[in-house]
């Protein structure tokens, strides 16, 4: 039951000479729903890159079901922050779905019965099974979100991999959002990356901050003494630009920084 | 029935050429690949240099050089660290210096040399209406074959990857369709104008459809409209045939986005 799907072990990188990630090491099991929080800049994005083995890590060791991201990649779902399509490329929301089969079903090949089912299937779970006609640019940001989502189940993915989730999707939605992963953590591990504290603290069970290091808190339930503890960390920057998020104890985090960065 | 068998050629070779444009242009204007299909294009100059520097046909060394500089502009631009427009702009010019310096070392004059540049689609011979017909078998093949490979990557290639698609492979052999549809353009506008048959009418086409399988096939329809009439005119104005089609295009273009434009707005 407690198959271990990610694991990142001392995994440095630098990315454009920069270092993004330092000494980060963690491990995602089967039924966990990991909420990742961080600045901008924090090297959020680098990370989820180095799971999915879109970047190589200078240093360290990713293995995605025992085997290097590239092999097994096919087993992450992901949903990227917003995906870079045009507003109006001619697809319909049906067939960004189907892409979402096209790995697996293979060279050459023309989707089956079996990939149309499984699309119809969670186009139904995210709720937009009326919608699998139209043109995806016509849609809302959080209609296209679930779409996102729907590309990613259709994978048959055993992990869910959820980058900034709620940055296009308005408020009035994100409870349904909730919703569904409510639904699908039952069934497969979540990370969600996210620069907002109360998108990932609404439903994950583990909560990590990263800031160029990654600070893992807790393999139990979140506590209320824990969830500050989180954001004690270095939270300072996540209250960038968000002011009605500001955190306290801001100006002592900052100093603090480094000297909790080498704890 | 004398100006049809005069004309009859040329209409054909408009119609293949239609063919090419539709399929390969839908995805030049919805992946956002027409400064590096321009650069494939003129880059290909270097071929008819060398054809007539060597004596065989120019457009086999267009051939040659076209696919050549696909896979080198593909492979530069995602492998190097040198940006994807500043290593299609140093190709692309390359590729034409090359051109220029084999016309200027083959000794004697360059036949036709223009008509490979403006394009000449009257004086189009049968033989080079058979390759456009294998060019458009091929580019039709293989896009039935890789029809949701190719469409994945193009609306969203990260995903692709993830998806588990060789990505690159696919953009690379995107790249080579629009090498090969470059051949089979060269002689009704010339390598210099490839590029608006390769946008006018897929954008065209996108105006008035939501499927890219209908974008193709009415990218493909308006290819046919712009040749056949500017054709007619350049035969019966006796204008340079290449740049009469592109006229053609271009103003049927932006009287239609305008028309549409305003009934948006109303």
């Amino acid at each position: 039951m407690t198959e271990e799907i990610i694991k990142l072990e001392d995994v440095w990188v630098y990315y454009d000479g920069v270092l993004a990630l330092e000494a980060v090491s963690l491990s995602i099991k089967q039924q966990d729903f990991l909420g990742i929080i961080g600045p901008n800049g924090g090297g959020k994005t680098t990370l989820l890159k180095v799971i999915l083995g879109l970047l190589k890590p200078n240093r360290g060791k990713v293995t995605l079901l025992g085997n290097p991201p590239e092999k097994t990649r096919k087993f992450i779902g992901y949903v990227p922050q917003h995906s870079l399509f045009e507003r109006d490329f001619p697809i319909s929301v049906w067939e960004v779905v189907l892409t979402g089969r096209s790995g697996q079903r293979g060279m050459f090949r023309q989707y089956v019965r079996e990939d149309k089912e499984l699309a119809h299937e969670v186009l139904k779970e995210v709720g937009m099974i009326d919608f699998k006609d139209r043109q995806i640019g016509k849609l809302s940001g959080g209609e296209q979100q679930r779409i996102f989502i729907a590309r990613a189940l259709v994978t048959e993915p055993k992990i869910l991999l959820l980058d900034e989730p709620t940055a296009s999707v308005d408020t009035s939605m994100q409870a349904e959002f909730y919703d569904i992963l409510e639904r699908l953590k039952q069934r497969m591990a979540i990370v969600l990356v996210s620069h907002d504290i109360g998108a990932v603290s609404t439903c994950v069970n583990k909560i990590a901050c990263l800031n160029r290091r990654l600070f893992y808190h807790g393999s139990k339930e979140i506590s209320p003494e824990e969830l500050e503890a989180v954001y004690q960390c270095p939270v300072d920057l996540i209250a960038h630009g968000i002011p009605h998020r500001v955190l306290r104890e801001h100006h002592i985090e900052i100093k603090n920084k480094n000297a909790k960065g080498k704890s | 029935m004398d100006l049809l068998e005069i004309l009859k050629n040329p209409i054909i070779a408009g119609i293949l050429a239609s063919i090419a444009c539709g399929i390969v242009g839908a995805y030049v204007v919805v992946k956002r690949i027409v400064f590096i299909s321009g650069g494939i294009s003129h880059a290909s100059f270097g071929g008819i240099g060398l054809g007539y520097f060597l004596g065989i046909d120019p457009v086999l060394g267009a051939l040659v050089f076209s696919l050549i500089s696909a896979v080198t502009m593909g492979m530069v631009s995602r492998r190097t660290r040198l940006s994807e427009d500043t290593a299609i702009g140093i190709l692309w010019a390359i590729g034409m210096a090359i051109g220029i310096l084999f016309v200027y070392l083959t000794p004697g004059y360059a036949p036709d040399l223009m008509s490979y540049l403006f394009g000449d689609i009257l004086f189009v011979s049968s033989q080079e209406m058979t390759l456009m017909l294998i060019l458009d078998i091929i580019i039709g093949l293989v896009v039935f074959l890789l029809y949701k490979e190719l469409l994945t990557i193009s609306f969203d290639e990260e995903f692709s990857t993830v998806a588990g698609l060789p990505t690159e492979r696919l953009y690379l052999i995107l790249l080579c369709l629009v090498a090969l549809t470059v051949v089979v353009l060269i002689r009704v506008v010339g390598i210099i104008l490839v590029i608006a048959l390769l946008t006018i009418p897929a954008a065209m086409a996108r105006q008035f459809t939501h499927s890219f399988k209908k974008m193709m096939l009415l990218s493909a329809l308006w290819g046919i409209v712009f040749t056949q009439c500017g054709l007619w005119l350049s035969y019966l104005l006796d204008w340079p045939s290449g740049a009469t089609i592109i006229l053609v295009a271009g103003i049927l273009f932006l009287a239609s986005f305008f028309a549409l434009q305003r009934r948006r707005h109303v």
